[in-house]
C-alpha cells in the first residue's frame, strides 16, 4: 500500500515537472522556433533571450544539484540518479557538434517539439515524428553494434576454451 | 553586432528560465531524476519494469503545457520558418546525434552545467558552436 502511494507520487511530481518545464519554455519564447534562431543568427539581427533563459535555469540548477550531489536518496526515497560518466570521448563530441547542425536547421529541439504538439503544429509534430524516428534508428545501430560485439568476445572465449 | 531590441524580451526569458530551473531541480530533488529530454525518452526504447510510467508522466506534462496555458492567458505565436523536408532531416538528425551524444539542450545545456559536468560542458559548446554556424551557413551563405 505505501509502495503504491509512492509511486503514485512519484508519478504525479513528474507530470508537475514536465509541465513547469513547459510552461517556463512558453513563457521564455523558447518554444517558438523563430526566437531560437534568432538567437542563433550572430550575424543577422540578434536575440539575447536564449542566453538569459539558459544563465538563470542554471542559477536555480546550480543550487539545486548541490543539494542533490550530497544525497544518496531523493525526498521521495527514490534512487538520487546523477551521472557518474566523466570520459569525454568521440561519442560526446561528435554527438554534440551534429546536434546542434541538426537544431540550427528548425530551431527546434527535443523538449520544444513536445511543446509544439501541444500548440497542435502539424510542423511540430513533423519535426518530433521524425525525431523519434531517428532515436528509434539509434537504438537499432547500438543494438546491432551490441549483438556484434558479443558475437566476437563469445568467438574469442571459444578458441581460448579449445586452446586449453 | 545588430541587437534586435524590439524581440528581446529579458522579464520573461528571466522568468521562463527560473521555471525551466525549478521543473530541473524539482525533478532531481523529488524523483532523484535529471530533466533531460533525450535520457527520459531513450529509455522508452528498451522499456524496463517500474521505469515507465514516470517517462511518460513528465513528457505528459511537457505536451500538456500550453493547454494549460491557454486556460488562463492566450498562447504566444509560434512561427516555424523550415520546410517539411528540412524539419524532416532536422528531425532525423535531432534523434540521432541527441541518443549517441547522450543528451541534448535540457540535459547537457541546463542540468549538466548546472552539475558543473565536463562532459556537459563540452558538448554544449559543441552543439552551439555547430547551432551558429549552421545558421550562419543556412541564412547567410546559402541565403535560403
Amino acid at each position: 500500500m505505501k509502495k503504491n502511494l509512492g509511486q503514485i507520487y512519484s508519478l504525479f511530481f513528474s507530470a508537475l515537472a514536465g509541465l513547469i518545464f513547459g510552461l517556463g519554455l512558453v513563457l521564455a519564447g523558447m518554444a517558438n522556433p523563430a526566437k531560437v534562431l534568432a538567437f542563433l543568427d550572430l550575424a543577422g539581427l540578434w536575440n539575447p533571450s536564449l542566453a538569459i533563459v539558459m544563465g538563470s535555469a542554471i542559477c536555480i540548477g546550480l543550487v539545486a544539484f548541490s543539494i542533490a550531489k550530497k544525497h544518496t536518496r531523493s525526498l521521495l526515497g527514490l534512487p538520487m540518479n546523477l551521472p557518474t560518466s566523466r570520459i569525454i570521448d568521440q561519442r560526446l563530441v561528435l554527438g554534440g557538434l551534429a546536434f546542434g547542425v541538426g537544431w540550427g536547421l528548425s530551431g527546434i529541439c527535443p523538449a520544444p517539439a513536445f511543446v509544439l504538439l501541444g500548440f497542435g503544429s502539424i510542423k511540430g509534430a513533423i519535426f518530433l515524428g521524425f525525431m523519434l524516428i531517428g532515436m528509434g534508428i539509434y537504438e537499432l545501430i547500438e543494438s546491432y553494434r551490441n549483438l556484434e560485439k558479443s558475437k566476437t568476445s563469445a568467438a574469442i572465449t571459444n578458441a581460448k576454451k579449445s586452446e586449453s | 553586432m545588430l541587437i534586435d531590441w524590439n524581440n528581446f524580451t529579458p522579464w520573461s526569458a528571466i522568468s521562463g528560465g527560473v521555471m525551466l530551473g525549478i521543473a530541473s531541480a524539482l525533478f532531481i530533488l523529488l524523483n532523484g531524476r535529471i530533466a533531460g529530454i533525450c535520457g527520459i525518452l531513450g529509455g522508452l526504447y528498451r522499456p524496463q519494469r517500474n521505469d515507465i510510467g514516470w517517462r511518460v508522466a513528465f513528457i505528459i506534462g511537457l505536451i500538456l503545457a500550453p493547454l494549460a496555458w491557454a486556460t488562463v492567458n492566450t498562447l504566444p505565436n509560434i512561427n516555424i520558418e523550415a520546410s517539411n523536408g528540412l524539419l524532416a532531416i532536422s528531425g532525423l538528425i535531432v534523434g540521432i546525434s541527441t541518443r549517441y551524444g547522450s543528451g541534448c539542450t535540457s540535459g547537457h545545456g541546463v542540468c549538466g552545467i548546472s552539475r558543473l559536468s565536463p562532459r556537459s560542458i563540452i558538448a554544449t559548446l559543441a552543439f552551439m558552436g555547430t547551432g551558429f554556424l549552421t545558421v550562419f551557413i543556412v541564412r547567410h551563405v546559402l541565403a535560403i
